[in-house]
């Protein structure tokens, strides 16, 4: 879009707004982590174990250190004053809490039990490889059934009502057991870590999802205050949760810089995200449900496993929507926390929801299918009025509509129930739908807002962009407020240096930053006006800051007020009609710029928002073909209608949907990490082996918001985008699989051998 | 990776003097990746990128011969090779991406080495590592109790069951071509059949070819008047995978019935798999639902599963039938 047809003024919220920051990305000048190159810079290569269990007898690395060019070889003993962070702390901890090499047990595959550091990434990969480790190996456990040799204690996290009574009681009951497999992250940008000390004070450059927690993290490893460290990251290449905490390579890197005094740089290979950097964990999750003959829910029993480390207890909840989704009387969510010999899981997109969604909306498509009711009316006669979970009203929820909505567009009424009844160009057709779900909440923020004495603007806050358009979206504001146009914004993120800033996680920077930025543009516009009535060479001397305001980048009196003017008004008629640009004042006041903070109050700390549920929600609609002969099936449209708030950049916010509703179809038809049962190796950790979807993959897509404000939110009455639309995927494409083939996939991904089972011909 | 001397040949001449444990790199988009893996080492590089075999000619004998340098891409879309060995073009478009083909050659295609997850792993058949009797004789097979989802059903032995991963190799399976070499004990001309080789015992040699002995065309027969002939590849996503089972057909049908067939199938065999016994199915028989049945049962009848890739069975059975009915509808 040419700059010229973006809306202007007050009308930019809301609208199409292409990145600010595309450009830069474009044309490969935004500078990433890794791209960071300095003066004297050592390289440094990780090792691997090569088991999933057991302990290192003996590590010899006499060779290795006498290979050319090399600096250091760093071992279990070798690495000095790395600490363990405490976990769980408010704001960030280390995602595996061990630090590297801490001790010579192996607790996974792919666990660092070595680094080196060369003045070359060649010399250092070179020496890497001369190291020779022996191990005492042990059967590493990644079986992936959960419930085997369970022995720990299952925890109930939501009850209401009797659920094991209503079951008995209930005239239709659907008791079934769903698994998602091991995900791994992927995204883009691979982890990595460049680490200059100066002194005592380090400069991380890292790709982190969050600048201030990473940080304080960082402090707390390397022993040192956290006003010495910080952290840099400008640009992402995405991170879906797997880079909102440090990981090992961060804590390698910077005490190897800091042993070796040089800066160092440490990056994380494609094989090597598969293991030591988080993944989404296994799920199984068993699902009762009863209701009345006609479709009434009555019971909602949730009991799910859910897979960590040996290391750290990373629960993956996926029961988290499960109480408030549907309203039923009798509910119960319980978890069960199951050790594998794997690294520490992470959130991945959608975390909770994705996984816990793809088997509560299935068994509510197999409830469907056993009442012979079609799956909407089952969903509206069971739409819950209020969060009954939390006994509290819902600040904005329109799910029905989300679902009239796709209903109308995928022409739902035409739906035949039957499997396999409906045929297109020769292809069976099968229909589903799913509902959608993932909470909000205004998270604390600060930030500020700089008139500039050469007619830019400034925003500023350690919040960070992950690919998402958050640059974009603190422009918007900027520019709503003073319009000056976008071109003359600046917007800095992603270095502790700035303002604190939120985690870009749980869909919550949209929110938090909105009101933020309002305020510090609104506090530096007051203090521009007052400037600009006091200060005796600015025409508008004398004026009522009152009467005055900024339009269009300039300092103006508001519509209706008397045009005062200063002894330093010479009889411009411009003046008068136009205003004056900022700067121009700004110069008579001889200041260099005018500056506002802002920050807001978190929704756990405003009274009124502590008395609403705050969600979002949504549905998807998934229309598969499916050629019977060859057991070959596509997902040939995707129609996602969601209620996310209003929408600030409705061009970043369809692209969220749109990148999630990609995601959700590889977790559907694709994605698995499998680890080896005899090494614990993921052993299709990498992209030839590891299967998303390619282009010729992707269906129809088609993305409407509802656009409600949530005003109880924040002002803006946004909420966020970036995890909800993965929701909701996986049980529309399953349920539209049944629907044409007659088989229900209980276990994702949906494969060719689970298709060869259909019973369903040629069309 | 271990250090290598590199030199570009000018003259077919030239590339055979090359030192022995050096290896021939063509497009290198198998090589180098081979290399990176630890799992090919050579001492040296011959480039044979300025050797004058990037031709597709017509034979005197109204046959076509391929140089070893042609690209995928180009042979793909060749227009004597669109019209008249259909099945060539869309193996070759089935296979890899845009950019892959673009410098993938017919000789790198010929001998593109297996994706086994376990071959491929770094440390295979090394002390430590996984068993691998093709990286190292002996050392034995990890994928017969582990991820073996992808492997191969028929050609098999107790020693390997990897697949070949070719598509192009497949449609010139079935096209019955014949490869021309020429090496330091001169030159031959070897059948497509006896090119790959089973595992058998010795899963370590792949092909006919001797040491240093360079692939320079391939030649396709004179094309079979009156036939039909399709590519039909089945896998886990649209585009840019391996094949999970696929088929290419030679097919002429005259008054209902099938007077000449050709059926090689790719993903399910440790070579590009000639099926013999489709084909006599086939042979004279109504070109029907029930005869292409019947010739995929043929095909598969020796398959062999090994745990997860049971469904191949099925699932190259179904695909065998569907490419016979387009290659004679
Ligand atoms: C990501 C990826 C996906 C792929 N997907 C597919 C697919 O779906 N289907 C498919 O069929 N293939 C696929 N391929 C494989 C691809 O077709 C091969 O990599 C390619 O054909 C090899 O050709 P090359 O010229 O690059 O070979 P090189 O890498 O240069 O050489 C390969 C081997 O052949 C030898 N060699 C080359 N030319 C000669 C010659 N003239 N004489 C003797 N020896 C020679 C080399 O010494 C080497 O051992 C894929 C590859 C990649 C990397």
């Amino acid at each position: 879009m040419a700059a010229s047809q973006i809306p202007q003024g007050a009308n930019i919220i809301g609208a199409a707004v292409p990145r600010i920051d595309g450009p830069l990305k474009t044309t490969g000048t935004a500078r990433y982590s890794l791209d960071r190159d300095f003066p004297n810079l050592a390289h440094a290569v990780a090792v691997q174990a090569t088991i999933g269990k057991g302990r290192i007898r003996s590590l010899d690395a006499s060779a290795a250190e006498k290979m050319p060019g090399v600096l250091a070889v760093l071992y279990h003993g070798k690495l000095k004053d790395v600490y363990r962070t405490f976990p769980r702390q408010q704001d960030g901890s280390m995602a595996e809490t061990r630090p590297p090499f801490d001790d010579e047990k192996i607790y996974y595959w792919g666990q660092y039990v070595a680094a080196v550091v060369a003045e070359t990434l060649e010399q250092a990969r070179a020496a890497a490889q001369a190291i020779r480790i022996e191990y005492d190996a042990e059967a590493p456990d990644v079986r992936t059934d959960l419930g085997a040799g369970f022995e720990g204690k299952r925890e109930s996290s939501w009850k209401r009502g009797d659920p094991d009574e209503a079951l008995k009681a209930a005239a239709v009951v659907i008791d079934e057991t769903y698994s998602t497999p091991v995900e791994t992250h992927n995204p883009m940008e691979m982890h990595g870590t460049v680490a200059v000390w100066e002194g005592e004070n380090v400069t991380l450059y890292d790709s982190s999802q969050g600048v201030v927690g990473h940080r304080t993290t960082m402090a707390e490893v390397l022993g040192v205050p956290r006003e010495n460290v910080r952290t840099i990251s400008r640009f992402i290449g995405s991170g879906f949760g797997g880079k909102l905490s440090p990981w090992p390579q961060a804590t390698l890197a910077a005490a190897a810089a800091r042993q070796v005094g040089r800066p160092v740089k440490l990056s994380v290979d494609r094989r090597m995200m598969f293991t030591g950097v988080g993944h989404r964990p296994r799920t199984q999750q068993r699902i009762r449900l009863g209701a009345t003959a006609d479709g009434k829910l009555t019971a909602i029993r949730h009991d799910f496993y859910t897979e960590t480390s040996q290391l750290d207890d990373f629960v993956e909840h996926c029961g988290e929507q499960t109480p408030f989704i549907y309203s039923c009387p009798n509910l119960e969510v319980t978890t069960a926390l199951v050790r594998r010999n794997v690294g520490t899981p992470a959130p991945m997109r959608g975390p909770g929801a994705v996984p816990g969604l793809f088997a509560l909306e299935s068994a509510i498509d197999e409830l469907a299918v056993k009442l012979k009711m079609d799956p909407l009316e089952l969903r509206y006669k069971n739409d819950a009025e209020r969060d009954e979970g939390k006994n509290l009203p819902f600040s904005s929820r329109h799910l029905k509509e989300c679902y009239q909505t796709g209903a109308e567009k995928i022409g739902w009424k035409d739906r035949t129930p039957a499997v396999g009844s409906m045929r297109r160009n020769g292809k069976v057709i099968g229909w589903g739908v799913a509902g959608a779900s993932w909470a909000a909440a205004r998270v604390p923020c600060t930030a500020t807002f700089e008139f500039c004495t050469n007619g830019r603007v400034c925003v500023r806050c350690a919040t960070q962009d992950i690919g998402t358009g958050t640059y974009t979206l603190f422009a918007q504001v900027a520019h709503e407020k003073t319009g000056v146009p976008l071109d003359r914004i600046d917007v800095f993120l992603g270095d502790t240096n700035l303002p604190d800033g939120p985690t870009s996680g749980g869909s919550m920077v949209t929110s938090a930053i909105l009101p933020a930025t309002a305020g510090a543009v609104s506090q530096a516009t007051q203090r521009l006006l007052n400037i600009a009535a006091m200060t005796p060479e600015s025409p508008f001397h004398g004026s009522h800051p009152d009467s005055l305001t900024v339009a269009e980048g300039r300092i103006v009196a508001k519509q209706g007020q008397p045009q005062v003017v200063g002894a330093a008004y010479h009889g411009s008629a411009d003046v008068s009609a136009k205003g004056l640009p900022f700067e121009e004042v700004l110069r008579m006041a001889n200041l260099s710029s005018v500056m506002g903070s802002g920050r807001n109050v978190p929704s756990f700390e405003d009274p009124k928002a502590k008395q609403y549920s705050l969600h979002s929600f949504g549905a998807h609609f998934a229309e598969v073909e499916w050629d019977a002969e060859i057991a070959r099936l596509r997902v040939s449209r995707i129609f996602s209608i969601f209620d996310a708030g209003r929408i600030i950049n409705k061009k970043a916010g369809a692209n969220q949907i749109l990148g999630a509703a990609i995601m959700g179809l590889g977790m559907s038809l694709m994605e698995e990490t499998v680890y080896e049962p005899h090494t614990g190796q993921p052993i299709n950790g990498s992209f030839a082996d590891y299967l998303v979807p390619v282009c010729a993959d992707l269906p129809d897509l088609d993305v409407t918001f509802l656009d409600y404000p949530d005003l109880i939110v924040n002002e803006y009455g946004a909420r966020g985008i970036g995890e909800i639309g993965m929701a909701g995927v996986a049980p529309a494409i399953a349920s539209a699989v049944y629907h044409a083939t007659g088989v229900r996939v209980r276990e994702l991904p949906i494969r060719i051998e689970d298709l060869l089972k259909s019973t369903v011909r040629e069309a | 990776m271990q250090t290598f001397q590199y030199t570009k040949a000018a003259s077919i001449d030239k590339a055979l003097g090359a030192a022995s444990g050096a290896k021939f790199i063509a497009g290198g988009t198998t090589l180098v990746d081979l290399m990176k893996l630890s799992v090919e080492k050579p001492s040296g590089l011959v480039d044979i990128n300025l050797l004058p075999l990037d031709k597709v000619e017509t034979l005197p004998n109204g046959g076509l011969r391929i140089g070893a340098m042609v690209r995928n891409s180009d042979l793909a879309w060749n227009a004597e090779v669109q019209k008249n060995y259909a099945v060539l073009s869309q193996a070759l478009l089935s296979g890899a991406s845009p950019q892959l083909r673009n410098m993938a050659t017919t000789g790198g295609n010929l001998l593109q080495r297996t994706r086994c997850v376990y071959f491929r792993e770094p440390s295979a058949g090394t002390p430590g590592g996984y068993g691998c009797n093709k990286r190292t004789p002996g050392s034995g097979c990890a994928a017969m109790e582990g991820f073996n989802r992808m492997h191969a059903v028929l050609g098999t032995s107790d020693k390997c069951i990897a697949t070949h991963p070719s598509d192009m190799c497949v449609a010139m399976a079935a096209l019955e071509a014949t490869i021309q070499t020429e090496g330091p004990k001169g030159k031959r001309t070897i059948a497509f059949a006896d090119f790959h080789k089973v595992p058998g015992d010795t899963p370590h040699l792949e092909n006919a070819l001797e040491p240093g002995e360079l692939v320079t065309y391939v030649d396709l027969p004179k094309p079979v008047e009156g036939a039909k002939s399709v590519y039909l590849k089945l896998r886990d996503r649209a585009s840019y995978e391996f094949a999970l089972a696929s088929c290419a057909v030679v097919a002429k049908v005259e008054g209902g019935r099938i007077r000449y067939a050709r059926v090689a199938m790719g993903g399910v065999g440790t070579k590009p798999w000639r099926s013999h016994e489709a084909e006599a199915a086939l042979m004279g028989k109504a070109a029907n639902a029930e005869t292409f049945r019947h010739a995929a049962e043929a095909a598969l009848k020796d398959a062999k599963p090994h745990g997860e890739n049971a469904f191949k069975v099925e699932l190259a059975k179904r695909c065998v039938v569907r490419t016979l009915k387009m290659a004679t509808a």
